[in-house]
Parts: C-alpha cells; structure tokens; sequence
C-alpha cells in the first residue's frame, strides 16, 4: 500500500491552448510529482496526446486518475502500469570520441541499438530510445567524465494488442 | 441573420439562459457590453461596490434559489478583485458563470493597461475557463460554460472576453445543446454498488447517517429526508449541509466535526457503518483522520469520484448524483421489504440520547452581558425559524449554524470551503434578490463585516433590505479563542483599537441601526428591526468579548475527545496538533 511505484499515465486530451498547464497545475497545486512528461497532437489535430511519469502509492496514484479525468480538456486516460505496454524514450547523447575512445563508444553504442547521429573529431551524438531503464544502463555503462550533453524526451507509451486509446 | 456584435451576443446568450441578475462592476474592456445592457430591460444589472461582492452576490443568489449566479468583472484588478469570490464558490462547488473583461487579442501577452492573465490566474479555482479569441466561437463558449457550470459537481467557469471580441460582430446562434466529449458526469448509481451498499445499510447496529452540501446543490433533500424516516437511523450534517434535513426533527443529532454536537461526534466515532452522502471527509469533520470513525463501514455516495476514498478510505463507492441513488435505495429497500435491526436500533437510539443529555450545547446565561448564543436563538425565536440566514466566517458563524435550526435546504449560506470573510453581507444581498418576500439576515462579526462594508451602498441603491445581525466582541473572536487556548493568551493582532460606530455607519448609508447592549433588549430590537419590513437594519449587539466556540474537538484530536464547555478546563494541545491549525 505504501509502496511508491513508478507509473506511465498516458493522456487523450483536447488541443486546446492552455490544456497542458492545466495538467501541469494539477500536480503542482496537489503536491503530486511529474517525473517526466511528453505531449504532442495526434493523427486526429483537435486531439493531443500527453504521456506523464508519476510515482506514488496506489491511494495517490487513484486521485492522480481521478484528478486528471476531471479536468474537463480530458478525453480519456490509460494507466499503461496496470496493462502489457509498450514503454520508450528518445536520449540524445553527447559524448567524448577521440583515441581509443572512438571504437569503445562505437560498439557500446551498437551494443545498446543506438546510432550515430553526427561525428567531429573529438565527439560522438548518439540516439538511443528504449525504455527508461535501457537508457539509464546505457549512461551507467559510458565513462562518467566521457558524457558531455544529455537530453531525453520522457517516457511515452501505447498498450500492447488491440487495446487503443482514442476519443 | 444580421450580424451582431460579441456584446450583443452575450446579452442575448444570457437572456436564453433565464438569467435574471447580472452582478458586476464596469471598466474599460467591458464598456462594449455595458453598451449592450443599456438597450435593454431584461437583465437586471446590480452594480455593486467591488468586484468581490459581484461574485459573492451571485453565490449568495445561486445557493438560495439554486439557479447559476452569473457575474461581470472588468479586465485586470476587476478580475483578481473577483478571485476571492471564484475561489469560494469553486470550494462550496456553486455553479457561477463569471465573465471576465480582457484587453484586446493583439494585445494581449504585451502586459497592456489593465491586463491579467485570467485564464492562468484561476485556473486553479474555477471548474473551467475559456478564453474566447473568435467572435464565432462565443454563443458556443456562453452555452458551455452554463452546461459544465451547473452539471455533475456544480462549479464556476470564467469567460475571458478580449474588447475586440466584443466589438466583432457574427451571426446569431444559440446552440440548444451541447455535447463535449470529455465532459459526461456520471448521475445514475451503479445498480451492483447500490444493492451492496442496501445490505450494509440494513446490516447496521450503530448505523449514522453524514451528508454534506451535495443534498443540498443536486436538491435531493426529498430523498434524504424519506430514506432518513424509512430507515430510523440517526442523521447528522456538516456545515455545508445543514437544511437538508431538518433539524428539529428528533433524527437529526446535530452537526458534526471540529464545533459539532457531543453526540454527533461520539455517534460518528462509534457507529459501525456509516452512510456518507454528497460530504466530502473535509479536516474539519473528520478531526484526526487516523482516529475517524474507527468501527465503520463506509458507504460513500458522491457524484465527483475524485471525492471518493480521497481522505478516507471508503468499503463501498457509489458514483452519481444524491436524489438518484437515494430514489434507487429507497425502491430497493420498498420492494424487498427490507428492515433494518430494530432491536439494535433501540440501544443505540439509548446511547445517542445518553450523549444527548449531556447537553453539549449549553451555555452560561448572564443577566449583565449580551451572550452571542443567546442573541442567534432569539433571532430563531423572532424570525420563526423560516428566515435565509447568511453568514461571514468565525465564531458567529458557528453560533448561527448551532443554535439557528435550519430545517429547510438552502436556507442556510455560508462559506464553508474557503471560510471567506466579508461573503456574509454581498450574500444576503443575492439571497434577497433570490427571494425578495423572505426575511434575509446576515450574521456576522465585527472584523467580518468590514470586509465587505461598501455594499451597504448596493443595498440602499436596489432596495434589498436584509437584517444586519453583528455580534460585536471587539476582537477576531475565533482567531481570539485559538490564541487563549493554544498560544498562552497572546492575544496578538485580534483586538480592535478602534471600531467605526456601526450605528451611524448605517445610517450613514441610508439604513437603520441600533446599538444593544443589555441581555433584556435583544428580543425587542430583533422584533423592531423585523417590524421594519422595507429597511435594511444593522443591529450591533455589544456581546461577551471573551465567549468560546464550544464544544470543540481540539485539532489533532479524535471525534471522542471532545471539549465541552462546562466541563473541560482548555489545555494547550499536542505538538502535532498545531500543524493542523
């Protein structure tokens, strides 16, 4: 009951200016935590779709759920944590390549699926996605003091099967 | 068609609606509109004297007669004057629909004269809120606003309206429904739940009733009343929901939480199942949530699930509106001829009226001095018990909602969520426009009622004459008791040096006011002020500057450990305790 889990909540909601901030308001105002947070249209353009990593106990995770289809720009939701889903996440990595650096960084990122994006003398950009998890072993795996820039999107998500999210 | 402009267009968007009352304060982005109101006759436009009144006014009107309150505030300090007022009635959840003045679309964003962002300044407070950029966009907005205001979990919703908006000019087209697809609030019980919730009901040994202000605003007070009397069960209500059943029926124990009776708290603390209807689990109720109702069984029926299992964890959960679910369990309970444990019933109804005898509401009477107590059960005396009463927030307020019985819905006002003071007099103002035949009185307090003053102005300009009820302590009483109970008498900030002579203030502004100072006078000038049936009279009772609110459940306290007045000696509370105010 008290365990704090990590959940991927994704969002259909209306493309309507001022929509994200009220999810944004939502758990500022209520004390709730946003790990990381995507939002982009749909196929559909008067739809976008907002997927949000939270964490709490499952009696915060409720309200979270209940908070969120409340507000009236909110179509529909899915908690993708209590189904089989499909979770990624786009990272961009800059690193140090020169000597011996280069081959090492090549195959770990081949390792890792990832592919180089741009190339100088002294460094690789790298593009990774995968779950949370993959790029963080990903990061853990690259010298510390190798890593000069990292930007990832947050985590979006969509269920396995035919399950779907739409309006 | 011809086109008309924005202006024009929300005039008659408000007439389509029924609005009778628009309660505002003009300025330079709304001047279109105020153009626009000029030219008619049907929407009576009640200029009040600051834009938190407006709001006030129109809460105070929606709550007595059930309608939506609708509101017109100009750009910039016009609408952060009406925050105040958003916020309240967002929540006591009042359907409000608030239009909002705003600088031109191409200016805005370039911090104009008199700009806010109001969309992002109450979006925190309100249900929902539009910004109307296109003129074609704005009979549809109106027809929404109304909707999501007043369905499901009722609330306010604010139009932003940018002048050129105003200007434009479209056709006309009131849409005669609309549908939103993210927007469907659940009314009808889940027949499964309610049919659980039934055994449970009926499984009962120490059975309690708890209802809140939802009977109230989905007017399911019929329903409570006849489940109430099918059941036998004893029923108590919050602050929000006093009305809904009536209180001098022998049923009703009281309200309950922090200034409740002994025996509505003792009940709650000791039933086995409770039956929690359209309330929310507020701190003020539950004291300590940890301690709340530790034998119970909760059935919870709310038509907001985010009410639900949010404080306190609930067995079963019915999703939908009061009267339909209550309509629901009545008919199951009818048709099955069902019957609760009446011998079970019996003790308990023994023990309820041992807690009862202990009369936790009494008071020391004085011959000398005036006790607030004792003016507001005059006031019930005087006034028959039929009077609307509003309330600013403090210790009157919990007098008024002790010793006045209310025994009909909406008959009682008061800002119960928020705890707003200066609502009470702005509110008896909407009240009266409400129901212009009934007595209206504003209770209040000296601190309380110099919130909101200035609308003695309004009052006298529209002939809206309420009875002004100020239990004059000289000091923020409430405030006042905390800091004798729990900060070693450090009256620090809570007394005034100076009070105006509320007296001359009244007639200052057109009014009648009376001075009381003797126990003796209060029943013959509340029966004088009465008498006066066109007047607004402000009576200004000098009462005992250092009465308490009692009983009390201490905060950090269970609904067990109640102080009572008579009996306890008050001792500072617990370090956790104070964290929770």
């Amino acid at each position: 009951m008290n365990n704090n889990n990590r959940h991927l909540i994704s969002i259909l909601m209306e493309n309507e200016a001022g929509a994200l901030s009220r999810v944004a308001n939502l758990f500022s105002a209520r004390g709730y935590n946003i790990e990381s947070l995507t939002v982009a249209p749909t196929d559909d353009p008067t739809l976008s779709r907002l997927t949000l990593v939270t964490s709490g106990n499952e009696q915060i995770i409720e309200q979270i759920v209940k908070q969120l289809n409340k507000l009236i720009d909110v179509v529909k939701l899915i908690d993708l944590s209590e189904t089989d889903a499909i979770e990624r996440e786009l990272m961009l990595v800059k690193t140090k390549a020169s000597g011996e650096q280069r081959a090492e960084m090549m195959r770990l990122a081949e390792i890792f699926g990832g592919r180089v994006l741009d190339v100088t003398e002294a460094t690789y950009t790298i593009e990774l996605t995968g779950a949370g998890g993959k790029l963080d072993n990903f990061l853990r795996a690259v010298e510390k003091d190798a890593i000069l820039e990292v930007v990832r999107s947050g985590a979006t998500g969509i269920a396995r099967g035919q399950k779907a999210l739409h309006a | 068609m011809e086109p008309i402009t924005g202006a024009e267009i929300l005039v008659r968007c408000l007439k389509e609606e029924g609005v009778e009352y628009l309660f505002g304060y003009p300025g330079g982005a709304v001047l279109h509109i105020y153009d626009a109101l000029y030219v008619q006759d049907d929407i009576k436009h009640i200029l009040v004297r600051h834009e938190q009144a407006a709001l006030h006014a129109a809460d105070g009107y929606s709550r007595a007669c059930g309608k939506p309150g609708v509101a017109l505030v100009t750009s910039g300090p016009g609408l952060t004057n009406a925050v105040t007022g958003i916020a309240n009635a967002y929540m006591d959840s009042i359907p409000l629909v608030v239009f909002s003045g705003q600088v031109p679309t191409a200016l805005i964003g370039n911090d104009a004269f008199q700009e806010v962002d109001a969309v992002g300044i109450t979006r925190p407070c309100v249900k929902h809120n539009f910004l109307v950029r296109d003129i074609k966009n704005l009979a549809e907005t109106i027809k929404k606003a109304f909707y999501i205001a007043t369905t499901g979990r009722p609330g306010p919703v604010l139009i932003d309206l940018p002048k050129d908006v105003t200007i434009a000019k479209a056709e006309y087209h009131y849409p005669k429904k609309v549908k939103l697809r993210s927007y469907s609030p659940t009314v009808k019980g889940h027949a499964g739940q309610i049919r659980k919730a039934v055994d449970m009901i009926l499984s009962a040994k120490r059975p309690m009733i708890y209802t809140g202000g939802g009977v109230i605003l989905s007017d399911g007070s019929p329903e409570l009343v006849e489940l109430t009397q099918l059941l036998g069960y004893p029923i108590t209500q919050t602050l929000m929901g006093l009305g809904a059943y009536p209180a001098t029926d022998s049923q009703f124990v009281g309200m309950l939480g922090m200034h409740g009776t002994y025996e509505a708290n003792m009940a709650m603390h000791e039933c086995d199942v409770l039956i929690a209807i359209g309330a929310r689990f507020d701190d003020r109720v539950t004291g300590k949530i940890d301690k709340f109702c530790p034998t119970a069984k909760i059935v919870h029926v709310d038509i907001d699930p985010s009410s639900i299992s949010k404080n306190v964890q609930v067995d079963i959960p019915i999703v939908g509106s009061v009267p339909n679910v209550l309509r629901a369990m009545i008919n199951v309970i009818r048709d099955e001829k069902l019957k609760p444990d009446a011998e079970a019933l019996t003790r308990w109804w023994r023990q309820i009226d041992e807690w009862r005898a202990l009369k936790s509401l009494s008071y020391r009477q004085s011959s000398e001095v005036i006790k607030p107590q004792f003016v507001i059960q005059k006031l019930y005396q005087v006034t028959g018990g039929q009077a609307i009463i509003t309330s600013d927030v403090g210790q009157h307020q919990m007098w008024a909602a002790q010793y006045y019985h209310f025994d009909r819905p909406r008959q009682w006002i008061n800002s119960g969520g928020l705890g707003t003071m200066g609502f009470g007099l702005p509110a008896a103002m909407g009240a009266k426009f409400a129901f212009p035949d009934q007595d209206v009185v504003c209770v209040t307090g000296d601190g309380s009622i110099q919130m909101m003053l200035q609308e003695l102005a309004t009052m006298k300009q529209y002939h809206t004459p309420v009875k002004i009820v100020n239990l004059n302590n000289g000091y923020l009483g409430m405030v006042r008791q905390w800091q004798e109970f729990f900060y070693q008498k450090r009256y620090c900030m809570t007394y005034f040096e100076a009070l105006p002579d509320f007296v001359m203030l009244a007639e200052a502004y057109g009014h009648v006011g009376m001075r009381i100072e003797k126990p003796g006078d209060v029943e013959g000038a509340l029966r004088e002020a009465f008498a006066l049936k066109d007047r607004t009279v402000f009576l200004d009772f000098l009462t005992d500057q250092t009465e308490n609110v009692f009983p009390m459940i201490p905060s950090g306290g269970g609904q067990n450990e109640m102080l009572l007045a008579e009996r306890d000696e008050m001792v500072s509370t617990h370090d956790e305790g104070m964290v929770l105010l």
